[in-house]
């Protein structure tokens, strides 16, 4: 068909991947033993068969990719992290080569895997712009043509001949952004870009590219934030280990996603550290399990109903013993956006733990959730002023549901998360 | 309309040539990059580019010419080594400059598509300014020496071709090999420091025993060396034809081979980077 601008046929990338290999790259030495060993080997068993090298293995990245992108169209590619959606967006702009398979695109393709790419520290933000401009594949008469408007967008007009490693973080962002926003490429493929900056920020960065989608050209879009990608995306790539599950409208996919991703955690109930962010080394004190109970029923949930009260459970292991702690708990919408933040401080309770294994309890009156899939950022700390000792993030603990009111089932399909009937209506003139 | 872009394992081939074309402003753009930065912060700036060969000329003057009082072809002894000290000086710097331009643009390499082959030619050309400032100590001996080259001066960017090919090359093959193997890291400063003395920088090739010249114009820069002695100093100076020949041969296949491995290799940077 005419209007198809990217086509990718049965695409895949094998990566070798070595087990006990500390750093990205080879030493020579390394290589020179190996094939010592190698040759060492075939001398003296030259019938016998090459063993596999058990420290290596191949590791398919992505597998039988196929998909169509019309002129015009957004599309989102999601996934969790290791499904292959960079590996994709790195073929997809070049960067890497695929191992099998084939791509055709018509058009300019500019890609924006990371916003300021080849930013100099100690060149001033005039000369960045235009490094930052050719980097991105922009001549040098169309940087000059958008110089005021990249300034302005940014609004650096002061700082203009400052070296950039004197600029604020945020105003570094802001430029970076800015001269990435100014390509006019056919195809625009994004990576998480808009995870960086405030929230102000961010906003402008997703105007701007629905501003992009609507002049008719094509954007590929990779994100976490579900939310980001059903605002600006039609259609939808669920990929999981380097394979496509479903390619459909945003809306569905997005369905399909959320429902999948309840199954893993019903299957990865307990495994905890799936989820796990990070932990201090030589922390005192790290969860080890997170559980829900309603009200009705005794004993672990996975569903609740609207308007149930419920509580959450967190079983940590102490190695040591913490007084006067902080835990926050977030509860998040699967789209990523926060509900609302839990501390412990709020209801004045300080956690002093001993040794051992120990469960709180945090039980949660009210809290009128809408139907659907909800998750949980846990965290431990001291104070809000020292580093956290053990975070998990995107829990996926429980699902909303609702049996008896239908009005509520019916209009499930909202952006906001909390339900607000307490609410009396009536007619004044 | 709109040509079509075909991606598929090792067909990237086709579009190579074109896309280093068309990509002419980014390798303008990233040795701009190159020249502003080096300097950048120091209080003498571009002053470093005079002085430290000027410094190892008067240095190779005092201890070549006045304590070993080697014979300098007729000429005064700093201009011998001098012209000498261009093309090495701007062989070492390329050297190093293109083993760790890819390393030090990681970022870029793993993040954009542009082809690679730009970034370690930039890093050349950043060592040719220097070449370029350099050369006006040239003049400035010149000058002071009351020194008038011959007509053969005017051969001279034949020569500096040759240093270009000799330096691009090596820089390739280093370049490719760093990205994989770090060893090179440290190879390289040692084949730099090695290479000064095994070239005919200091001291005329003319020393070097009649049945040893060919074998020891197997070091590309003797080729490159006498070449630009020839050039400049005109005179006494000559060039060993079998010697050169070699080393102009060498020169070449090492800028071949080089262009080859690099291509070779360049489809896995950004996976080892």
């Amino acid at each position: 068909m005419s209007d198809t601008v990217i086509q990718v046929e049965n695409l895949g990338k094998k990566y070798i991947i070595g087990h006990q290999q500390q750093e990205r790259y080879t030493a020579l030495r390394d290589v020179m033993a190996n094939g010592a060993k190698s040759i060492g080997q075939r001398l003296l068993k030259p019938w016998g068969k090459q063993s596999a090298n058990p420290a290596y293995e191949e590791f398919w990245a992505l597998k039988d990719v196929s998909f169509e992108v019309k002129q015009g169209d957004r599309i989102g590619i999601i996934g969790r992290n290791g499904a292959g959606k960079s590996t994709l967006l790195k073929i997809l702009s070049r960067i890497t080569e695929p191992t099998t398979g084939k791509i055709r695109i018509k058009g300019r393709v500019a890609s924006l895997l990371e916003v300021g790419t080849g930013f100099h520290p100690e060149l001033t933000g005039r000369e960045n712009i235009f490094l930052n401009g050719a980097i991105l594949g922009m001549s040098k008469a169309e940087i000059k043509s958008k110089f005021d408007e990249i300034v302005d967008f940014a609004g650096i007009e002061r700082f203009l001949d400052t070296p950039v490693k004197r600029y604020s973080s945020g105003m570094y962002v802001r430029l970076a952004f800015a001269v990435a926003a100014h390509l006019e490429p056919e195809i625009l493929i994004v990576d998480e870009v808009l995870a960086v900056g405030d929230a102000q920020f961010q906003k402008k960065c997703l105007g701007k590219m629905e501003e992009v989608g609507r002049e008719g050209r094509t954007v590929v879009f990779v994100s976490h934030k579900l939310g980001s990608v059903t605002t600006l995306t039609q259609h939808c790539l669920y990929l999981e280990e380097g394979k496509i599950l479903a390619c459909d409208e945003t809306a569905k996919v997005i369905e399909f996603y959320t429902n999948r991703n309840l199954q893993v955690q019903l299957e990865s109930i307990g495994n905890i550290k799936f989820y796990r962010k990070y932990i201090l080394s030589d922390s005192p004190v790290y969860f080890i399990n997170i559980y829900l109970e309603s009200d009705k029923q005794k004993g672990e949930i996975v569903e609740l109903q609207v308007n149930q009260a419920f509580i959450i459970f967190l079983t940590l292991e102490v190695k040591r013993e913490v007084y006067r702690a902080n835990i926050a708990i977030n509860i998040k919408k699967s789209t990523g956006d926060i509900v609302t933040t839990i501390l412990a401080w709020d209801s004045e309770y300080r956690v002093d733990l001993e040794v051992g294994i120990t469960t709180l309890e945090c039980r949660i009156e009210e809290l009128n959730l809408l139907p659907g899939l909800y998750l949980l950022d846990v965290g431990i700390n001291q104070s809000t002023q020292t580093k956290a000792w053990d975070v998990i993030v995107d829990y996926p603990a429980f699902r909303v549901i609702n049996y008896g009111n239908s009005m509520i089932i019916h209009r499930s399909n909202r952006t906001c998360a909390i339900l607000c009937n307490k609410v009396t209506w009536r007619k004044v003139s | 309309m709109t040509q079509e872009l075909i991606i598929e394992a090792g067909r990237t081939e086709q579009q190579y040539w074109k896309d280093l074309w068309r990509y002419r402003e980014l390798f303008y753009f990233l040795a701009w990059r190159d020249i502003l930065v080096r300097y950048k912060q120091t209080i003498i700036g571009i002053a470093w580019a005079l002085i430290r060969p000027f410094l190892t000329m008067v240095v190779f003057t005092i201890v070549f010419g006045k304590l070993a009082k080697l014979p300098s072809e007729g000429v005064p002894y700093p201009i011998l080594v001098f012209a000498a000290m261009l093309p090495w000086q701007f062989f070492s710097n390329a050297l190093s400059g293109c083993s760790n331009s890819l390393i030090s643009n990681a970022n870029l390499i793993a993040k954009v598509y542009f082809p690679r082959l730009i970034v370690p030619a930039s890093a050349v050309i950043v060592s040719f300014v220097d070449f370029m400032i350099s050369g006006m100590i040239l003049l400035g001996l010149m000058a002071w020496y009351d020194f008038l080259p011959s007509w053969r001066i005017l051969t001279l960017p034949f020569f500096i071709i040759i240093a270009f090919a000799a330096s691009m090359g090596a820089g390739l093959w280093l370049a490719a090999l760093n990205v994989k193997y770090r060893d090179f890291r440290y190879i390289v400063p040692f084949i730099v420091q090695f290479g000064l003395y095994i070239s005919p920088v200091g001291f005329s090739s003319t020393i070097v025993p009649q049945e040893w010249r060919l074998v020891y114009s197997l070091n590309p820069m003797v080729g490159v060396i006498d070449g630009f002695r020839w050039a400049i100093l005109g005179g006494d100076a000559r060039i060993y034809l079998p010697g050169f020949l070699l080393s102009l041969g060498l020169v070449f296949g090492v800028l071949a081979s080089g262009v080859w491995y690099f291509r070779k290799v360049e489809r896995t940077f950004a996976d080892v980077i």
